[in-house]
């Protein structure tokens, strides 16, 4: 139980687990040439969870339309390239689910362009396809988007650089430092080995948790493909009336 | 079969997470009409190891309401006028400008009181994961005693303090160098 009223200081904090090494990225990647400017340079200040760590806001419930979490329907016409479904469930690190919480996702077009000012890859814009969608978890952590797969595409990172395929997933959870945003890719990708996204995270087991999975179960006969994504949040220590 | 309760690596947001998540979704105010507290405008700027600004971040804040509550479910803020939550995109001059109103004081550890503070974080291309800082303000009696500053090294704790604006009053900035001779404290949370 969170209590935020202040006439009860002294009350314990179950704060959440930290991650286990080489399961995240580092800040410094220098192969990822972005990461060098922007990278601390100082040790992190190891911060105890106090009630602002546990906490967390309640964000773009009520503005979410049916429509949001199907990319396929946001326009006139129908995008052009290969529709999957892409689903998942969402659970913290106790296996418990993290219900009715938001899901953000952008992505490339199937050509491999984003519908961005700032994209000039020389691929097709689809004016039917803007890359965006928003869902909420349901009360079991479940969720589904309907999209097109990404296409891969080319930056600027190094000699001949591609991106592997991949939908960006921003997350909430249940507490400012269940705040999560990665991206999701697909199996079998052979772009995978020259990404250094991808290969700044240490662990090749922590590797495969962002990649989706081809599933003939959540695959709608004669209409998509389905891929399965299950996200896993960081979950609580527990408290001293848990133990 | 036993499940991976492992969780997942976070990845950069890279430089369209307008897309996805400001262009429609951002969130300038902080605090609505009719929230009770002092009301302040904080403008950050992102900067880089070469102290340029940082055009394509992106920056999140969580706050309590002035009287200490956070607006969590299991909360008692009073107001949902009041989200305590913000985000917006950096522009070209690695600025961004939130309105809310000043915090009140939360608990912390072992029955101490935490001076009024702002929970921050950074996003964005080349940020392989959520750098996370604290907003404090400059001239605030408090937080000589504050626990979470008391864990910074002196030298470094300035880093966290907003300076107001002599000209406007109510106006604060908050300098987010994330690399270099100035870097800015951040927080393994």
């Amino acid at each position: 139980m969170i209590q935020t009223k202040r006439n009860n200081p002294t009350e314990t904090i179950a704060g959440f687990r930290r991650h286990e090494p080489g399961t995240q990225p580092d800040y410094l990647y220098p192969a990822y040439r972005g990461t060098r400017l922007r990278a601390p340079s100082q040790p992190l200040v190891f911060l105890p969870h106090t009630i602002s760590e546990v906490t967390g806001p309640v964000f773009g419930h009520s503005e979410i339309r049916q429509e949001d979490h199907d990319l396929t329907i946001q326009h006139p016409g129908v995008p052009l390239g290969e529709r999957i479904i892409v689903s998942g469930r969402v659970l913290d690190g106790d296996g418990h689910a993290v219900s009715n919480s938001l899901i953000e996702i952008w992505q490339a077009n199937a050509a491999g362009r984003y519908a961005h000012s700032k994209d000039d890859h020389p691929a097709p814009l689809d004016p039917n396809f803007t890359g965006a969608g928003r869902t909420l978890t349901d009360k079991d952590g479940f969720y589904s988007f309907v999209t097109v797969k990404p296409g891969a595409y080319p930056w600027r990172n190094h000699d001949n650089a591609w991106r592997p395929a991949h939908i960006h997933f921003s997350l909430f959870g249940p507490a400012f430092v269940t705040r999560l945003i990665t991206q999701m890719y697909f199996p079998g990708d052979p772009l995978f080995a020259y990404d250094p996204i991808m290969q700044s995270i240490p662990d090749e087991k922590a590797r495969q948790r962002l990649i989706s999975k081809f599933d003939l179960e959540t695959t709608k006969p004669d209409w998509a493909l389905g891929y399965r994504f299950d996200i896993v949040l960081r979950g609580r220590e527990s408290t001293p009336f848990e133990r | 079969m036993t499940m991976d309760l492992t969780p997942i690596p976070s990845q950069t947001a890279g430089p369209y997470l307008h897309l996805g998540l400001t262009d429609k979704w951002s969130l300038s105010r902080v605090a609505g009409d009719g929230t009770k507290g002092q009301r302040v405008w904080l403008t950050f700027r992102v900067l880089d190891g070469e102290g340029m600004p940082v055009p394509d971040a992106m920056i999140e804040l969580w706050q309590a309401d002035s009287e200490g509550n956070y607006p969590h479910p299991d909360g008692s803020a009073d107001s949902t006028a009041f989200l305590g939550f913000g985000r917006l995109a950096t522009a070209e001059d690695g600025s961004c400008t939130f309105e809310t109103i000043r915090p009140g004081r939360v608990p912390g550890p072992g029955g101490t009181v935490q001076s009024p503070h702002i929970n921050v974080s950074i996003l964005g291309r080349g940020i392989l994961k959520r750098l996370s800082t604290r907003l404090y303000f400059t001239g605030e009696p408090a937080n000589a005693a504050d626990p979470v500053l008391a864990l910074v090294p002196e030298v470094r704790r300035a880093t966290l303090l907003a300076v107001p604006d002599p000209a406007r009053p109510g106006h604060w900035t908050f300098d987010a160098h994330l690399r270099g001779k100035r870097e800015t404290v951040f927080f393994d949370v």
